[in-house]
């Protein structure tokens, strides 16, 4: 279902972010960056929740509001209960709607931002995620200090938050229109391919945001994937072209684009909640505000693993949320 | 012709080196085994003790070092490297005896070392015992014949 907003803008935005993040081709368009993993705090769980509230504050330190203004926190992350987002909360008394959506939680977010807005009920949201690298591995994966091989295909979880305000108050960044995508599952189950439980719910998305609107993907000057790595990437482009013939050539995942996959130990690339709206927010923006891309569809994908539901030898379904972006000169 | 989805995933799938790694793990896994030896000789030989005895001395020291070289965060990186060259010889059941119970310390002694620690090699001895149990009823049920 695709959804048109008619004065809905992203207001302002805040990245905040780990070491590797920070040493990677992007460092230098993030807000805060943190030297070690712990932020200060005293585990990696709590250092989640503190980059949430970082990334709040600052979001609305630019934008020159308090807590107070804003009518409706959204936001999720990773973890199990979402639990840094709603121990973040807690330091806010302000309405907090709680969303899970793994990997595609930003869009999510901002999908349900506009609506909220659009039909009058509020009229400033925040909506935020967050991922952290080695609070995910030891929920979802093996312990941070166990060096068993990795396969290629493996993607190394971002750390981050982000916060973006979202308003119909006009400004650079309008959020076009939204597409709320469908449980898509691709008959995967190989828990260190992710990119390929996810491109499938990323074409379903594309192809059904294409119809919903009538338009062909050469209306978009880039299309960005969420967190597909270099192989769901390849997978995306081949699926694309071989199911709905179209051929993505101005075409990019943010799994690729944060790391420098050659010198750091990512394997495929990025993933996590916070990977698409850390390259989206900053380094996209930044091009969008200097006109390089003036229609951009994000296009976020999240794969719903869970760990008992794989050792039932189930498959891995995944989910995509895509917004169309544009630039209001 | 249409491709089905999980086709592209195969025809998209890495290949990973499985000659070098082997390669890597056998000499890897060889220089563990020697270093191993050399432990049973200079025990037998330095304390005066049978080759079993020394064995066990072997085998506490192999565990030790690898414990402390995965607390001291460098271990991971070699595990990495030499994959079965060090995770098969019990350098590789202490590493992730060890990483568990740094994963979990801060989730207290009892609930988190105490619950999580043998997470990872938890199967190792469970399945360690009943191998060994099914091959000495093997070896006794040959012997009788």
């Amino acid at each position: 279902m695709t959804i048109k907003f008619n004065d809905i803008y992203i207001n302002e935005t805040a990245t905040v972010t780990g070491p590797y993040e920070s040493k990677g081709p992007l460092g230098k368009y993030f807000d805060l960056c943190h030297k070690d993993l712990y932020f200060g705090e005293k585990n990696w769980e709590q250092a989640e929740e503190k980059s949430i509230k970082e990334a709040i504050d600052i979001v609305l330190k630019k934008s020159k509001l308090t807590e107070k203004d804003i009518d409706v926190f959204i936001g999720g992350d990773l973890l199990n209960q979402i639990a840094p987002s709603n121990y973040a909360m807690s330091k806010y008394n302000q309405s907090f709607i709680g969303i899970y959506a793994a990997c595609t939680t930003s869009t999510l977010g901002l999908i349900l931002s506009a609506i909220l807005i659009q039909g009058g009920f509020i009229k400033k949201a925040v909506t935020f995620t967050s991922s952290h690298n080695t609070a995910a591995e030891k929920q979802y994966r093996y312990p941070v200090e166990y060096g068993g091989p990795k396969r290629k295909t493996t993607t190394f979880t971002s750390t981050g938050a982000v916060a973006a305000l979202v308003s119909n108050e006009q400004n650079t960044i309008k959020i076009e229109s939204g597409t709320i995508g469908t449980v898509v599952d691709s008959l995967s189950k190989d828990v260190y391919n992710m990119g390929a439980a996810m491109a499938k719910a990323a074409a379903d998305t594309i192809s059904k945001h294409l119809n919903d609107t009538k338009r062909t993907i050469d209306y978009y000057d880039l299309i960005l994937t969420g967190d597909l790595g270099i192989y769901g990437k390849k997978i995306l482009k081949e699926y694309m072209s071989s199911e709905y013939n179209i051929n993505l050539e101005k075409y990019n995942d943010t799994g690729v684009m944060l790391y420098d996959l050659k010198n750091q130990p990512v394997y495929a690339g990025a993933s996590g909640p916070a990977c698409a709206p850390l390259v989206t927010y900053s380094y996209i923006f930044d091009e969008m505000k200097k006109g390089k891309y003036k229609k951009v569809l994000l296009v976020a994908t999240g794969a719903l693993m869970n760990p008992t539901m794989v050792n039932h030898k189930l498959t891995i379904p995944s989910i995509s949320h895509a917004i169309s972006l544009e630039v209001i000169s | 012709m249409k491709k089905s989805y999980q086709e592209i995933v195969q025809k998209n799938y890495p290949k990973e080196n499985v000659l070098t790694n082997a390669i890597i793990a056998f000499i890897s896994g060889g220089i563990i085994g020697i270093i191993g030896q050399i432990l049973i000789d200079g025990y037998s030989y330095w304390l005066d003790i049978s080759t079993k005895e020394a064995t066990v001395c072997m085998l506490v020291t192999l565990i030790f070092f690898s414990c402390l070289f995965t607390s001291l965060g460098f271990f991971d990186k070699w595990v990495n490297f030499c994959k079965c060259g060090l995770i098969i010889p019990i350098t590789g059941f202490a590493h992730a005896t060890m990483s568990a119970a740094l994963e979990y310390r801060k989730e207290g002694l009892v609930t988190g070392i105490g619950m999580n620690m043998l997470k990872l090699s938890g199967a190792v001895i469970i399945f360690g015992v009943v191998s060994s149990f099914i091959f000495s009823l093997i070896r006794m049920v040959v012997g009788l014949l």
